[in-house]
């Protein structure tokens, strides 16, 4: 008769993350690091615009025929997007719901204050934040074309220098990738710990990876912007 | 020494708040920061008004009763418990704020005293082992690695002041949680409740109000024991692999 003796079931593996802090914060690991492996892919991709319009044009157009003939045309593309949104929204929704989360536990201030954590660790919410927009902007400006000023789709090099023109562009994209190095920085420290591969011995190592990234990202982010402005590339 | 505090003053639970200037004279360097406050409150006795309430108990830094956020600081600026904060640590003249912990999970009873019972209740989900009673096993029958020993150890010395809620910007009970966790799942006493130990205690902490780890590392500064902010990682770990089994 022992037919009563299994304890109740605990919810499913996905139901168990997403429904706990912990759990959450992996959700928004895994998600950063799948944005981060995209980041270094896209900014060597940029630096091709230093080897002239033909090159950066040329890869342009062969991310379109990634796969082929196994994939359609553009199918890489479109598979990229839609892990990229994947992604973005998970990281934002988790950070969203985990920020709420955060300040409610915190109700009161203390009347002393005295802030010890570093920039990169408080700026990361609007930081985060920054970077949606920009993203949102970027899109706008280099994919779709939509805010472009010479929007001929197929010639990136073009449109890129045409965007870069303007300085207040430059001057925003510029922030952004500095807010970028900044939520790296922090970011990919804080996913090594929430994914449990901290610890006291690899911590040097870690943080060493997390602070190149983060100036990698940047320098090579900036290089594209500086170049146009500088007259380096035109 | 001369000193002018600012006291957080709370009658209960639901009233107002605020904090409340006090002269003090004649504190020596040698006294412990809470007999600086029982000579602020043999005064304030003397002059028939309210002594200030606070926490405390062992005076020796191991039962971890005694809280207050001095200066900003959990423990005040010694790596310390507050019964073991001297007043040499202060200058003549200088100017203290004494706050009791911030934390929703944390409520302010009365001044500097709040409830910290919902640390009790995550341990009551998880924090212990099953054991038979009775005479204590032969210590041998056991046997325990002495780097597992040690970890469990070094997690064992949390005495669950809650430094690290009052310290952390998001009012989050990692360390807390980590440190009970980790120092039984490391132990082969730990084992057969290791899985359900973690997501229970995590669970607990939640429904308890406390907030998520951003890794500020606050909590690990405050804490008086020294438990390292690795233990939050070695909880993380503990927890994705508790997930994954707890189907079977």
């Amino acid at each position: 008769m022992a037919l009563d003796t299994r304890t109740e079931r605990r919810p499913s593996f996905a139901g168990l993350l997403w429904h706990s802090t912990v759990g959450k914060k992996t959700a928004m690991a895994v998600s950063g690091v799948v944005m981060l492996l995209y980041l270094v892919a896209h900014m060597m991709g940029n630096l091709k615009i230093f080897f002239g319009p033909d090159e950066l044009n040329g890869y342009g157009h062969w991310l379109r025929t990634v796969g082929e003939p196994f994939l359609h045309h553009e199918w890489f593309l479109w598979i990229a997007r839609v892990v990229l949104l994947a992604a973005v929204l998970t990281h934002a929704v988790a950070a969203f719901q985990l920020s709420r989360r955060d300040i409610k536990a915190r109700p009161s201030k203390y009347v002393h204050k005295k802030a010890r954590t570093s920039y990169a660790t408080r700026t990361m919410r609007w930081g985060g934040v920054i970077l949606a927009l920009f993203i949102v902007w970027h899109i706008l400006d280099l994919t779709t074309l939509t805010v472009n000023p010479r929007a001929e789709a197929g010639h990136p090099y073009q449109n890129l220098i045409a965007s870069f023109d303007r300085w207040p562009v430059t001057t925003l994209y510029i922030v952004a990738m500095l807010a970028l190095g900044l939520h790296v920085r922090h970011g990919f420290w804080s996913a090594a710990q929430t994914l449990g591969v901290g610890s006291a011995a690899r911590d040097r190592v870690l943080k060493t990876v997390a602070n190149l990234l983060a100036l990698v990202l940047t320098a090579g982010f900036v290089a594209v912007p500086v170049a146009v402005v500088t007259g380096a590339v035109s | 020494m001369k000193l002018t505090l600012r006291v957080w003053r709370q009658r209960d639970a639901d009233a107002d708040g605020g904090m409340t200037t006090y002269d003090v004279d004649g504190i020596s360097p040698d006294m412990s920061f809470l007999e600086m406050l029982d000579t602020l409150n043999e005064e304030l006795i003397l002059k028939g008004d309210d002594p200030v309430a606070f926490d405390h108990d062992c005076r020796e830094g191991i039962c971890g009763a005694c809280s207050l956020v001095i200066n900003g600081e959990a423990h005040g600026p010694e790596r310390t418990t507050t019964c073991q904060l001297h007043m040499r640590s202060f200058r003549d003249g200088d100017t203290i704020d004494v706050e009791p912990w911030r934390a929703a999970a944390f409520p302010v009873v009365r001044d500097l005293v709040v409830d910290r019972s919902a640390f009790d209740r995550i341990i009551q989900s998880g924090g212990y082992i099953t054991a038979p009673t009775g005479a204590a096993p032969e210590a041998h029958a056991t046997p325990v690695p002495k780097p597992d020993a040690d970890t469990a150890f070094e997690h064992a010395e949390c005495i669950g002041c809650g430094a690290c809620v009052a310290a952390c910007p998001n009012g989050s009970a990692m360390l807390f949680t980590s440190a009970k966790v980790n120092h039984l799942n490391v132990l082969p006493q730990g084992a057969p409740e290791r899985e359900a130990r973690v997501l229970d205690m995590v669970g607990r902490m939640d429904d308890e109000g406390f907030g998520g780890c951003t890794l500020a590392g606050e909590c690990a500064t405050a804490c008086p024991k020294g438990i390292p902010l690795f233990s939050i990682t070695r909880m993380n770990r503990e927890y994705v692999r508790a997930a994954r089994k707890s189907r079977r």
